[in-house]
């Protein structure tokens, strides 16, 4: 089975005086997470589609789907986690309760908030995470990458034509993620926030998939009023 | 959601726009999945459309023909992944007696409205149609539709004897209207005349074919098809004028930028029938579609004129197929993969 995974636990800390979260903010005439959920039911190759938000959130949730999707057979809500891995973590217990894990189920997980993401980039991560088990998301670094330990003066600048820009989706075969977690210690869980950081720390091969520019992460008033500007109405 | 659409914005430059994708339940969501290079296309790729005609139309995205897959369908009428043909011409109303394809008020994709350069295209429920042939032979449906329409036209229209029917032009027209007269008229003598040897060689199915600097002089033709467009259409169609018998039908089917001059002198003394074809319908479509599926070497020869195929993940990709596009002899289509 190929799942997918959307990462709403944000809480819109970083974008002012929202009052929800921003995932739940307007975009063009939709909320955000209901373009970014659009996008991977379009895609044949995804059995089910579980979106991981607040717990306070969850009827919210479950309504304002049903306002915008008439069809959401496919599309199940669920509690998020304390953390971004927590939240991952529940998604691929929840399936595990619900409906078993074979060895080769992969999850996509993606942010809610990157609604820019295209069928491409989706049939990228499928075909990445059934072959290597672990894929990320990137595009090239555009800017040079400044590296400061005290953000005071440069410790480094590295090779820009080895860096990349991480997005999402990450994607991966659930099984290995699994098990990979139950192996991390609190301290470690704590730490590695990123479950693509925590697999290359502990040895494990992630994949590039390549992703877009148009791909942004809508955190900021500036990101919305951004993405917002290059959306424009279906007149046809 | 958020649809990415491909669109030229001015000759050889094309630029990713997102649309608020509007879903609604009398809709169906298409993944396109092969699209095929038109010379229509090609001519607003390049600018050859001229400046005024390009400020009105663009941006736009091109490509009219285009096969895909239906990944939403609210309604369940249409499983998801069933192949589909995508039709470009978009009815606005109906008339007992024209052709929707004719009517002024019809919109056709990528033409006057965005045609299916697109992450997923939402269409009309009543503008595709399944099929259960290779979509990347079933990508000249569009095409294939085109020839069907002038040739039930000409069915209705032209005489009985149809003993000997010419076709001039040895390009994808020229090509697809002879295999579907091979087909429709098994019968008839069916003659290809062109100016590319290499090319006429491709028409193994016809009885023959002709240099149209090299034809007998005693050679006549009951009916004929002109497939050559463009600066070249006059001369064709003269040439069609010396060589048809009297009150024969000329099925008139290659665009032309300009006025084409002809000897109305000759079409007026033999009593001749001028045919104008353009693009198809939704039965046009359908009755493709039944072609393509009745006989299996339809689609094996219509196999053999897809010159190139350019799997397409970036815009990059897109000017490639465009620009091989311009030397390939025959089709260029483009894997969507995009």
């Amino acid at each position: 089975m190929i799942y997918a995974e959307i990462l709403a636990g944000g809480k819109g800390t970083r974008m002012g005086n929202t009052e929800m979260p921003k995932q739940f903010l307007m975009l063009g005439k939709k909320p955000i997470f209901i373009h970014t959920v659009e996008q991977f039911l379009m895609n044949k190759r995804i059995d089910k589609i579980f979106i991981c938000c607040p717990e306070q959130w969850v009827s919210y949730t479950k309504d304002t789907l049903r306002k915008y999707i008439s069809d959401t057979a496919k599309v199940i809500v669920v509690k998020g986690g304390e953390t971004r891995n927590d939240t991952i973590l529940n998604g691929c217990r929840f399936i595990e309760e619900n409906y078993g894990i074979q060895e080769d189920d992969i999850i996509l997980t993606h942010d809610a908030v990157r609604p820019f993401l295209t069928q491409r980039i989706i049939d990228d991560n499928i075909d990445g995470a059934l072959k290597y088990g672990a894929v990320d998301t990137v595009v090239e670094a555009f800017d040079t990458i400044v590296h400061s330990k005290d953000g005071q003066i440069i410790t480094d600048i590295p090779v820009r034509s080895e860096m990349y820009q991480g997005q999402t989706p990450q994607s991966f075969n659930i099984k290995l993620l699994m098990s990979f977690f139950a192996s991390l210690t609190e301290d470690e869980k704590s730490i590695l926030t990123d479950a693509c950081k925590a697999l290359v720390i502990k040895g494990t091969d992630v994949h590039l998939v390549k992703g877009e520019v148009s791909n942004i992460k809508i955190t900021t008033q500036y990101d919305l009023k951004v993405a917002n500007g290059l959306v424009e109405e279906n007149k046809s | 959601m958020i649809n990415q659409v491909y669109r030229l914005i001015a000759p050889k430059q094309i630029r990713e726009d997102f649309v608020d994708l509007k879903i609604d339940d009398e809709s169906v969501i298409v993944r396109p999945t092969y699209l095929s290079i038109c010379a229509a296309d090609q001519r607003y790729y390049t600018g050859s459309r001229g400046r005024v005609v390009m400020k009105q139309k663009l941006p736009m995205a091109l490509i009219h023909e285009a096969v895909g897959e239906v990944v939403y369908d609210p309604q369940g009428e249409y499983k998801v992944g069933t192949n589909v043909v995508m039709i470009p011409n978009t009815p606005i109303e109906e008339d007992e007696i024209i052709k929707d394809n004719y009517m002024r008020s019809s919109r056709f994709r990528a033409s006057g409205f965005d045609g299916f350069m697109q992450n997923v295209v939402c269409m009309q429920r009543n503008l595709i149609i399944p099929f259960s042939v290779e979509p990347r032979v079933a990508v000249l449906l569009e095409l294939t539709s085109v020839v069907m329409n002038a040739v039930e036209n000409f069915e209705k229209m032209a005489h009985c004897r149809r003993n000997t029917i010419g076709i001039w032009g040895n390009g994808n027209l020229g090509f697809i209207v002879a295999l579907t007269l091979r087909k429709k008229y098994p019968d008839s003598q069916i003659i290809v005349f062109g100016v590319e040897e290499h090319k006429m060689a491709y028409f193994s199915f016809v009885d023959n074919t002709y240099l149209i600097d090299d034809i007998p002089s005693d050679l006549r033709v009951d009916h004929a098809f002109e497939c050559v467009g463009g600066r070249a259409s006059g001369t064709a169609i003269n040439q069609i004028i010396d060589y048809i018998q009297p009150q024969g039908t000329i099925s008139l089917m290659g665009v032309s930028e300009n006025n084409v001059p002809i000897n109305t002198r000759m079409v007026l003394e033999k009593g001749l029938t001028l045919l104008g074809n353009s693009r198809s319908n939704y039965d046009d479509f359908k009755h493709s579609v039944q072609l393509m599926e009745m006989y299996d070497d339809v689609c094996e020869y219509l196999s053999t004129i897809i010159s190139e195929e350019v799997v397409v993940q970036s815009i990059d990709d897109i000017h490639r197929a465009f620009d091989d596009d311009l030397n390939n002899d025959f089709k260029t289509i483009m894997k969507w993969e995009i």
